[in-house]
């Protein structure tokens, strides 16, 4: 990258930069006038200068030939003007005020605006440069960057750049112009003054840019230490476990502490520096009239100078300072982010960054790969020196079954990453076909082959999402856009500040390199992958757990309402119809919390939810006019007297508080005086607060499960009342709030689930969850429903860094990702690790049979699973050992039986 | 049925004769009520444990099987049913089946100990009914060794 950011900007927004000099300069006699009108205004206007008399009249706007008199000798006039008399010419001005003073804000905005819009367009420009930078980092290189520094950087530290860029050539042109301005004419008016002013001028200039050279060393440390303290951050998030495991929160609070000091000193120095030159400036720069005031004034008085000069002098400097500070600003700006800019792209210019055509998304894929991978005298060093491969040769068929066992230092992890070109090799060399890997573009490495790791990396998207990774390589389908011309102007917009023009909205999905036509099969093919790595039921459940939107997906939310209503006779035929009681719009559910039996619905904004219902007004007032509101007062008072007797002996801490209680231990001795209270002077005694302190704790009882015999015959037929009021107005108020249930139709808000469920387990009835699930998994292949409560489940969210999954989970997906794309070869490197050997051997031998004609090379540790391999690769410490078949190989003394007899 | 009322029957329970209502209605709270239909089995021996029932109405065996399944106790309403997997941190030793509907009222490997913890009283009291059980198959045993001598 340009190390001058000087050069950088001028090269990227040179026609830009001269537009905006053209247009300030073409604002500048406007903003002459507006400075001059007012003094017309005044003396000609108000004054009448040049109005013999209230009738006598004055030409408005006559306009001579600039320079016309000293040509021809005489005035030449091009508009002889209107003739107006004094108040009219008074207004004439005035108006004339007024659209110069528009005329400047114009030009003011339209400078501004586009100074703007060119500082955001460089800033894109630079951002996007640093991440396809990042993108082109080798794996080696990646694996040496802390991200969040990566981060900061990008999103932080070039951020004040946007702003000076706007100012980076126009300021110096603007100020410099106005100061030698202001300087000639003093110079003019007297040599003396004059040169005194500019001797203190360079002065100015000299010293206070060297002055200001420790700040600049200290803001660059300022920079570091913050990028660090983000890198520190991100670090002990994602170490969080390893903190709390090993009680080292106060280590890390004192690494900050001593971190926050570090920056507090650098920052505090800075200011310090920052306002002694401030005021070493301001010294220097009133020492100028000290001087003028004194010298000029006994100049004066000593009949050397006439006082007029002087006074035109003083005059003159007025506007001398100002550019001038303004100037000595602009080059403190311009040194603070010229730093800024160093210290960023030096971050992303390591040794080894990958070309630009490697990543091409247009390059060719070229045919299928056929013949041999040929290993070649391979070797490779690490950072400290060390031989991790020490000249390895081989070759291996593109269509063969290639197992590279060896212990877990031997580097058959680093060779595999060779293999897909994902590490460069120190010697030697890796040829597929007649073609080097490390010259291949990644449009061959990333689609004829598959590489998978220990570590897959799963990204904060759907299961879907995450399967589907591997085949977005380019744009294939346009996204169907309403508003094409926007597009239009999208693309242009992102050629102008050199960002790609590919379409994130379109489908990238390479629908061929799965094996299938189109987005209706892949489904299918997900599934039968998900199925190959034995992760389809595990994403039938994330399915039965999650939502899907019932307007996308019509047929699905059909499909489980006729669950729904197939559920009771399917429970009878096991005889298991009381262990759900199903909601019923008329009736109380006993076995679901008074909450759920007054909202009859999935909330949906937090203020129906949780704690939150007792407070809210609509259904307090609900409750009020079905009358329950005394109804749960006695409820909460029954529900208090109980807490308070059977926790009463409990000391604070114990786990059943946790557990059981509906009151906390801290809060235990304030219900405890409130009880005090009802039985001293009855309920109607209560305060608003008290009585909502008692009022909210029934919200969360659950009859069947609770069994304090609060809830009657009558408050159930009240609850129902207050349920179809609630629902009445909710309808009108905010009927997004709560999805309400109802029996014929699916809640979008509900897990597909509690969809079919549509009521709640029974209470007390042995092994309920366990045949009730069993019910509903036979129901749902019998409807022939299994596919569609997986599709839901591809659309679960693996959460950040796939944290909502199991590594065991992980890992499948990991591979389910390299299958789905039908590579050349594929190249496993041990990423089935975290399962068990049992399931490891059998995945082996799934993955292996359906790649029967097609390559893979699969670097594991366990030796035995070998024999399913057409060949075996023994590596020891870097070193190829031997290779052959299983069988060829596991004979008394060879490296692969010491293997085998080791595990 | 009221936890007031499965206070009731607990108390009728020689293990809680001594225990005050407060602690009772304190474990009823804590604890889950089931039911199990006739033929359905609270446990299978060789399960790993994780509760106690203490039978509240019906009645159930305990069957052990060694090669062949036999029934080597029936139980019924105020027993208390596998607390020695629990006590004992061993998987079940036998399965119990229920032979009529049966309701029992589940004790947490967990809250069982708490209770034992905070009420020694009811600790006294396992211990008799395990002593009971001891000194009953002690007997057996006797009889079954004079039967086998002669």
């Amino acid at each position: 990258m340009e190390p001058n950011l000087f050069k950088y900007i001028w090269r990227h927004s040179r026609r830009e930069q001269l537009a905006i000099l053209g247009t300030v300069l073409l604002s500048l006699p406007f903003y002459f006038l507006a400075l001059d009108l007012p003094k017309s205004i005044v003396n000609r206007g108000i004054q009448g200068q040049g109005f013999a008399g209230p009738d006598s009249t004055q030409p408005f706007l006559a306009i001579d030939l600039p320079f016309g008199e000293s040509i021809t000798g005489a005035p030449v006039t091009l508009f002889n003007g209107i003739s107006l008399t004094q108040p009219q010419y008074l207004l004439a001005l005035s108006f004339a005020f007024l659209v110069m003073v528009a005329i400047n804000g114009g030009f003011k905005f339209v400078i501004n605006t586009n100074k703007g819009r060119m500082g955001e367009r460089m800033l894109r420009r630079l951002r996007y440069e640093l991440t396809d930078r990042v993108l082109r980092f080798t794996i080696p290189q990646v694996r040496k960057v802390k991200q969040a520094e990566m981060a900061t950087m990008i999103k932080d530290e070039v951020e004040p750049l946007g702003g000076f860029i706007g100012d980076a050539f126009i300021a110096p042109a603007f100020l410099g112009g106005q100061a030698i301005t202001a300087m000639a004419f003093i110079l003019l008016q007297s040599v003396w003054l004059g040169s005194v002013a500019a001797t203190i001028v360079l002065v100015q200039a000299f010293f206070i840019p060297r002055l200001r050279r420790p700040i600049l060393r200290l803001g660059r440390e300022r920079q570091i230490t913050a990028r660090r303290l983000a890198g520190r951050v991100a670090e002990i998030i994602d170490g969080a476990t390893e903190v709390h495991a090993h009680d080292a929160s106060n280590l890390e609070r004192a690494d900050m502490a001593a971190r926050l000091g570090r920056i507090f000193d650098i920052r505090y120095e800075i200011f310090r520096r920052k306002f002694f030159v401030k005021f070493l400036n301001n010294f220097l720069a009133q020492l100028t009239p000290f001087v003028f005031y004194a010298a000029g004034g006994l100049l004066a008085i000593y009949g050397h100078l006439d006082i007029g000069a002087l006074v035109a002098v003083i005059a003159a400097y007025k506007d001398l300072p100002g550019p001038i500070k303004e100037m000595i600003d602009w080059d403190q700006q311009r040194n603070d982010v010229q730093i800024k800019y160093e210290q960023v792209i030096e971050q992303f210019q390591p040794g080894d960054i990958l070309d630009p055509t490697c990543q091409d998304p247009e390059a060719d894929v070229g045919p299928p790969l056929s013949g041999k991978i040929v290993i070649q005298a391979v070797g490779l060093v690490d950072d400290s020196n060390n031989k991790v491969l020490d000249s390895i040769s081989f070759q291996v068929d593109v269509a063969e079954h290639t197992a590279l066992i060896g212990a877990d230092d031997c580097g058959k992890d680093r060779l595999a990453m060779m293999l897909c070109g994902l590490e460069r090799p120190s010697a030697g060399k890796i040829m597929i076909g007649e073609r080097d890997v490390t010259q291949l573009p990644q449009a061959v490495t990333g689609r004829r082959l598959s590489y998978v790791g220990p570590e897959t990396y799963l990204f904060a998207q759907s299961v879907r999402d995450n399967l589907l990774y591997g085949l977005k390589h380019r744009p294939v389908r346009e996204a169907a856009r309403p508003d094409a011309p926007d597009r239009a102007s999208w693309i242009a917009e992102a050629t102008r500040a050199g960002n790609p023009t590919l379409d994130f909205a379109a489908d990238w999905v390479d629908y061929a390199a799965a094996g299938v036509d189109g987005p209706e099969a892949l489904t299918e093919r997900l599934i039968d992958v998900l199925s190959l790595v034995e992760m389809e039921d595990d994403v039938y459940r994330f399915g039965l757990v999650g939502t899907v939107d019932p307007d996308a997906n019509t047929d699905v939310a059909e499909a489980i309402l006729k669950a729904r209503a197939a559920l009771p006779e399917r429970l009878a035929a096991v005889d298991a119809q009381s262990l759900v009681v199903r909601f019923d719009p008329e009736r109380y559910n006993g076995n679901a919390t008074l909450a759920e039996n007054l909202l009859f619905g999935t909330p949906r904004k937090p203020d129906f939810a949780g704690h939150a219902l007792a407070e809210n007004p609509l259904m307090t007032q609900v409750l009020d006019e079905a009358g329950l509101i005394d109804d749960m007062l006695h409820m909460g008072v029954s529900i208090t007297r109980t807490m308070v007797e059977i926790f009463a002996d409990l000391p604070p801490g114990h786990p059943f508080f946790d557990q059981f209680s509906f009151i906390d231990a801290d809060s235990l001795p304030e219900y405890r005086g409130l009880l005090t209270k009802v039985d001293r002077v009855g309920e109607g005694a209560l305060g608003a607060a008290e009585s909502l302190a008692l009022r909210r704790l029934p919200f969360a009882y659950v009859e069947a499960r609770h069994r304090l015999g609060l809830i009657d015959e009558a408050i159930e037929q009240k609850a129902v009342k207050a349920r179809r009021l609630f629902a009445d107005r909710l309808a009108t108020v905010d009927p997004d709030a709560v999805a309400i249930y109802r029996p014929d139709a699916y809640n979008a808000a509900a897990s597909l689930q509690d969809n079919i469920l549509f009521g709640r387990l029974a209470y007390g009835q042995a092994k309920a969850d366990e045949i009730v699930g069993g019910v509903m998994t036979d129901m749902l292949d019998a409807l022939g429903l299994r596919k569609t409560v997986i599709e839901a489940g591809l659309s679960y969210e693996v959460g950040v860094g796939g944290k909502r999954l199991s590594a065991n989970q992980r890992q499948r997906i990991g591979l389910a990702r390299a299958l789905l794309k039908q590579p050349d070869m594929l190249v496993v490197n041990d990423a089935l690790a975290a399962l068990d050997d049992a399931t490891q051997t059998r995945l082996v031998g799934k993955v292996l049979d359906d790649r029967r004609g097609r390559g893979v090379i699969w670097a594991q540790q366990r030796p035995r699973a070998g024999d399913r391999f057409d060949r075996v690769i023994v590596l020891r410490s870097g070193r190829l050992m031997e290779q052959g078949s299983y069988a060829e190989l596991n004979k008394p003394g060879s490296a692969l039986s010491g293997l085998v007899a080791a595990e | 049925m009221s936890i007031e009322q499965e206070v009731e029957i607990l108390r009728k329970i020689p293990l809680f004769a001594n225990i005050d209502a407060a602690k009772l209605k304190l474990m009823c709270f804590a604890s889950e009520r089931l039911t199990f239909k006739q033929g359905q089995s609270l446990f299978d021996q060789g399960d790993s444990a994780d509760s106690a029932y203490i039978i509240v109405a019906g009645t159930a065996d305990v069957i052990v099987t060694n090669g062949t399944p036999s029934v080597v106790a029936k139980v019924a309403a105020n027993d208390i049913v596998g607390e020695i997997a629990i006590l004992c941190d061993v998987p079940r030793t036998a399965t119990v089946t229920a032979t009529s509907e049966l309701i029992v009222l589940k004790i947490t490997k967990d809250l069982f100990f708490r209770m034992v913890t905070d009420f020694p009283e009811m600790g006294v009291e396992v211990m008799r009914v395990l002593a009971h059980r001891l000194e009953n198959t002690t007997a057996d045993l006797m009889k079954a060794r004079a039967a086998v001598r002669s």
